[in-house]
């Protein structure tokens, strides 16, 4: 059973839709028992990193998404949802973050339009099973005012925006973020979520 | 490098396609489904689902609608019309839509935009302007009611207080050019995009290939919205891409 993690940040039908169109059936939960028995746990997340920190809080979920992360669960975070899997945020205020990748996210003080809205092309920085049915240049989508940055060796793929690299794809051992929409990516989204099928092995 | 957006959008009333469409092969027509998963094959970048349904009473037919589209669609989805606060965003991005656009009542009360996006995040708030010339061609006045009363805003300082109060996105149509499938406004939009730094969407004049083509190498507009020239079949999203591929205009590639 797979889990995508119910912490109230929006829009979480469409992931599930993804996921079930790839024939993963998924429980959308913050329910402790399920989220203890679940082979892989998706933390999806759209809104401010503040909020998704405090709601992770408020719901008692911090301590046991640390524990699966610990135990090699997989777990795999979306936009929000991988922000909040670095060190610490600076949307609004400084936030500590859950610490699974080590890393910082910023706003994009760059000179291009902001948000990163729209299509742009993967960019491998390092082998890794999650790219497995995708190729260099394909397309995803993002849609983004902070962005992530952390060490080459959990980089795994970026995008070029203007002169700068934006971080799209990173790991950290059992650990996966995904700074762009997957499930809104066409059939290279699709790609993505059979490969983290193929990964979790069910 | 991000790319141009081409982007179909379906007028919607009570849950059915209006206007303009004339699509061979669908089983129902007039269901917003059918066309916009057609679009998503097709490798739109986005839909816009555009609710102008009067009564307020069929929120559950849009409800239903976008959580049917959600769960269908591989590609964003965009939702606008009769948007009245900040209940109203909640319902549409909990119903799984992506952004929603507000119009109107941005104007009538700018501090939705600010409130709607500090709780939803900057990404989720499309601005939609309506703009005419003004009869002195010194600018641009801002239009609401389906272009019947005059704001008297400024096009462009509106849009840079909207940018101010936190929207993400801007949806520019221009009145002069709506319908007459003479391309879009490029002075208007030429002028918009100077004036903000966050995306812009052209909407309004799009009657052939060559305008889309137009308005990306004219302006630095993001994303063009396209109606009927997809509607009718005179082209498919494919057939535009390849086209602007043809120009060096880069947009998405359709598969992996």
């Amino acid at each position: 059973m797979i889990v995508i993690i119910d912490y109230n940040v929006g829009n979480l039908k469409s992931v599930q839709g993804a996921f079930s169109r790839i024939g993963l059936e998924t429980v959308v939960t913050r329910d402790h028992a399920l989220i203890n028995k679940a082979q892989a746990i998706v933390l999806p997340g759209v809104g401010t990193f503040p909020v998704a920190m405090e709601n992770l809080k408020k719901y008692d979920l911090i301590d046991i998404l640390t524990q699966r992360k610990e135990a090699g669960i997989p777990i795999l975070g979306i936009c929000l949802g991988m922000q909040i899997l670095f060190d610490k945020g600076y949307e609004i205020k400084e936030t500590k973050g859950l610490g699974f990748i080590p890393g910082n996210v910023n706003y994009m003080d760059i000179d291009e339009k902001v948000p990163h809205m729209g299509w742009n092309q993967l960019h491998f920085q390092q082998d890794h099973p999650i790219l497995k049915n995708i190729h260099e240049n394909d397309d995803v989508y993002f849609v983004h005012s902070y962005m992530a940055t952390c060490p080459d060796e959990n980089l795994v793929a970026y995008s070029d925006y203007g002169d700068t690299k934006v971080t799209a794809l990173v790991q950290n051992k059992n650990v996966i973020g995904c700074q762009f929409h997957p499930e809104k990516s066409g059939t290279v989204g699709r790609g993505i979520l059979l490969a983290f099928k193929e990964m979790i092995s069910c | 490098m991000l790319t141009k957006r081409i982007i179909p959008c379906l007028d919607i009333k009570d849950g059915k396609v209006v206007k303009g469409v004339n699509f061979v092969g669908l089983k129902d027509v007039g269901d917003p489904i059918e066309l916009a998963k057609r679009y998503d094959i097709q490798c739109a970048d986005e839909v816009v689902f555009l609710d102008i349904t009067a009564s307020y009473e069929n929120r559950d037919i849009i409800k239903d609608l976008i959580e049917r589209a959600a769960s269908q669609l591989t590609i964003p989805l965009a939702v606008g019309g009769g948007i009245r606060s900040l209940d109203d965003f909640r319902m549409i991005l909990a119903s799984g839509a992506d952004k929603v656009s507000v119009n109107s009542a941005a104007i009538a009360n700018p501090q939705l935009i600010k409130d709607a996006s500090d709780e939803f995040g900057v990404q989720c708030v499309v601005i939609a302007i309506d703009a005419k010339k003004r009869e002195d061609q010194s600018g641009w006045d801002v239009y609401v009611k389906g272009g019947r009363e005059n704001t008297g805003l400024d096009l462009i300082e509106w849009v840079m207080q909207c940018e101010k109060l936190g929207a993400g996105e801007v949806l520019l149509t221009s009145m002069d050019a709506d319908g007459t499938k003479a391309g879009y406004d490029i002075d208007m939009l030429n002028a918009v995009c100077q004036a903000v730094d966050i995306p812009v969407i052209a909407s309004g004049g799009c009657g052939s290939i060559q305008d889309i083509i137009d308005v990306f190498e004219k302006t630095d507009v993001d994303a063009a919205l396209v109606a009927s020239l997809f509607h009718f079949n005179e082209a498919t999203v494919e057939d535009v891409r390849e086209e602007c591929r043809k120009h060096n205009i880069n947009v998405r590639r359709a598969f992996s």
